[in-house]
């Protein structure tokens, strides 16, 4: 399943089980009970509620960082493919139009003007990886693709009237169609 | 009703309003209204432009965006400041004038920020990112930036003087800002169950947002220094942690002063007690801290911050949502369950802030998550999860004062039977159409949409019109209820 996809899941179930406690809750509420008895059990069930929340973070921070999601910005690059990319108010210059797949691709994004989003969309239409494009800077996004076809990059950080118009396109050759 | 939901016991003679200090409410209720119904409005308008169902030119869209985003972010901030300071003058002696002072800078601020919008033409977003103020291409001028941001300052000043003066009357008061806090109980000692919740929560905003507004100041200084000399240049970076400190500290800042209302007013819809315990002050102490720290999390996708400031950022976003989950919300289901509460518009409304602020914080711890933000950051996700929290959120805290206030405590009228559940139905279409097009990476700010993204800019249009239906209703209820003879409690101050 692609990830956007398991967020969606993920997020739906989350709301949905915060939905039905509260739908629990307020099903309950017009029926008076002992309140120092409410509160004891809230307290036992609070603590083990902690209890596996904590677990819970601490679990996926250690399974979404490691490792790390995010190229160092100071070792040499491994990658086979180095593209730089300048963006400016509105367009983008890419210094290759052509991509292998398979070979891993670095990507070194600034901007000459304002702070733009550097968002590389797959053939599907959807982000498939994204940094930022700001002046004086400059981010190394490390990315290898799998799948051939046209992608399309487009700004995600408003910069400006034709912000939605700061659109262009690459092509990933070879690999697996 | 119960003994404990005696008319006395919802409105306590130490809450009574005297006459100018109502007058000064009501300026800060009627002024938030009529604001979030505009803004709204401005929210429909893009919506629709971007649903094709509304002809609005890109130049027009963001020049709303930038007035949409300024003028919800502040009038949240406004109307909760009026919640904050509504329940702490029971417990410390708070300066009238200072609260008007912060309401006609407000105001003052707002007419800047129109003009410099409105007739400036300046579109730089509310969050007014260096250096996109000052490269307008053409279409606007630095005049106009610089006024929007002297807006932002005179806004901010007002804001700095309450929360100086909130921590003067506290410090008057408690000796200090810990013990207010509570900290002399956070690892032993009997804890003094009549310290009221009000107080710690308000020490921990007005310290937080007053070093958020201070990083606001400084980052708008040094860009109208730049508008006018731009040989001073800026460092992109330094600005943007400047810039998201302050935007995140301010909004987190309207919902720990919003979430007061759900403190002080919960308890007497339930009837059943709501003591301050130590996991109550534990949180508060922690997420003084934290709201402090978290802001990283906006600046996932900036590669060359410092990646230790990036894995802060995630594990902090996931560490604050734990005060929430187990000590507010939970404390608040754990006050209701079986409580034999008494429905009626502001308990509805109470419980319907948990609702928001406990479901909305869900995509947005997700999207806490690095490898997440690659995916999300900037699409329409995030205003999903945003207006999740705040709309269904913080605002209904501040509905649920209102209604208090005009005392709404019979059982639901006609109407709130009809508005009631026409603003969670439009609230809910509203955010998860965002929600679902940030699922399929509509990006969010752009003025025109994509054939296969419009179909969720129509739900969430048609979301909105339900939602602004019902707010007013609301609001014209409320508006006339605060200006009708001062309802219950009132009685003795009522000539103040």
């Amino acid at each position: 399943m692609i990830l956007q996809n398991q967020i969606w899941l993920l997020t739906l179930t989350g709301i949905g089980l915060v939905s039905l406690v509260f739908i629990w809750i307020i099903v309950q509420a017009g029926k008076p009970a002992d309140s120092a008895q409410v509160q004891k059990t809230a307290h036992t069930i609070r603590r083990w509620w902690f209890l596996a929340l904590v677990l819970l973070g601490v679990g996926v921070a250690y399974a979404t960082l490691k490792p790390f999601p995010i190229a160092d910005q100071n070792a040499s690059s491994p990658a086979g493919q180095i593209v730089d990319v300048v963006g400016r108010q509105w367009s983008w210059t890419l210094s290759q139009n052509q991509i292998k797949a398979g070979v891993p691709v670095q990507f070194n994004v600034t901007s000459l003007d304002v702070n733009h989003g550097f968002a590389i969309y797959g053939p599907n239409d959807l982000i498939v990886t994204q940094t930022q494009a700001m002046p004086g800077f400059t981010n190394r996004l490390h990315y290898t693709f799998t799948q051939p076809g046209k992608y399309r990059v487009m700004c995600l950080e408003y910069c400006g009237v034709a912000h939605h118009g700061m659109v262009t396109e690459f092509e990933v050759v070879g690999g697996q169609p | 009703m119960n003994a404990s939901q005696s008319a006395g016991a919802l409105h306590p003679a130490n809450e009574a309003l005297t006459r100018n200090e109502r007058i000064v409410f009501n300026l800060y209720t009627i002024s938030a209204l009529l604001v979030f119904v505009l803004m709204m409005l401005l929210g429909l308008t893009m919506r629709m432009a971007q649903s094709n169902w509304a002809g609005v030119l890109p130049n027009v869209f963001y020049q709303i965006m930038t007035a949409h985003g300024a003028g919800m972010v502040g009038t949240i901030g406004l109307a909760t400041s009026a919640v904050m300071w509504f329940f702490l003058r029971k417990y410390v002696k708070l300066s009238l004038s200072i609260f008007l002072a912060n309401y006609v800078l407000f105001m003052l601020g707002a007419v800047a920020l129109l003009a410099a919008v409105f007739i400036g033409g300046y579109a730089g977003a509310w969050t007014f990112l260096y250096p996109l103020p000052q490269h307008p291409m053409g279409l606007w001028s630095g005049n106009a930036a610089a006024l929007f941001m002297l807006g932002y300052l005179l806004i901010g000043v007002g804001f700095l003087l309450f929360y100086l003066d909130v921590m003067r009357a506290i410090i008057r008061m408690y000796s200090n800002l810990g013990r207010a806090l509570g900290l002399q109980w956070l690892f032993s000692g009997d804890i003094d169950k009549s310290h009221p919740k009000t107080v710690v929560a308000s020490t921990m905003v007005a310290i937080t947002n007053s070093i958020g507004i201070l990083a606001g100041a400084i980052v708008l200084v040094m860009c109208l220094i730049n508008i006018y000399f731009p040989s001073v240049a800026l460092n992109a970076l330094l600005v943007k942690n400047l810039t998201y400190l302050f935007g995140h500290m301010f909004i987190n800042a309207s919902i720990y002063m919003g979430v007061i209302a759900v403190y002080e007013l919960l308890p007497r819809y339930s009837g059943r007690p709501y003591p301050i315990s130590r996991p109550f002050l534990w949180s508060w102490a922690a997420s003084l801290v934290m709201v402090l720290i978290v802001y990283p999390h906006h600046l996932m996708m900036d590669y060359v911050m410092p990646h230790w400031m990036l894995v802060m950022g995630q594990i902090i976003s996931y560490c604050a949502g734990l005060p929430v989950f187990t000590v507010t919300v939970f404390g608040a289901l754990a006050n209701i369950y079986r409580s034999g509460m008494r429905w009626n518009m502001p308990s509805r409304l109470l419980v319907l802030s948990m609702f928001g602020w406990a479901a909305g914080i869900v995509p947005a711890i997700i999207d806490g998550t690095i490898s997440v933000n690659k995916l999300m950051h900037n699409t329409q996700w995030v205003p999903g999860h945003f207006h999740f929290y705040l709309l269904l959120g913080v605002l209904p805290m501040v509905l649920a004062l209102m209604f208090h206030v005009i005392g709404q405590n019979a059982p639901s009228r006609s109407s709130d039977k009809l508005s009631f559940p026409l603003y969670i139905l439009g609230g809910l279409i509203f955010v998860f159409s965002f929600l679902a097009a940030g699922h399929i990476s509509t990006p969010r700010r752009y003025a025109v949409h994509l054939p296969q993204w419009l179909l969720y800019d129509q739900f969430g249009s048609i979301g909105a019109i339900l939602l602004i239906v019902a707010m007013l209703v609301f609001a014209l209820h409320i508006v006339v209820g605060l200006l009708r003879s001062p309802g219950n409690g009132d009685s003795a101050h009522a000539t103040g």
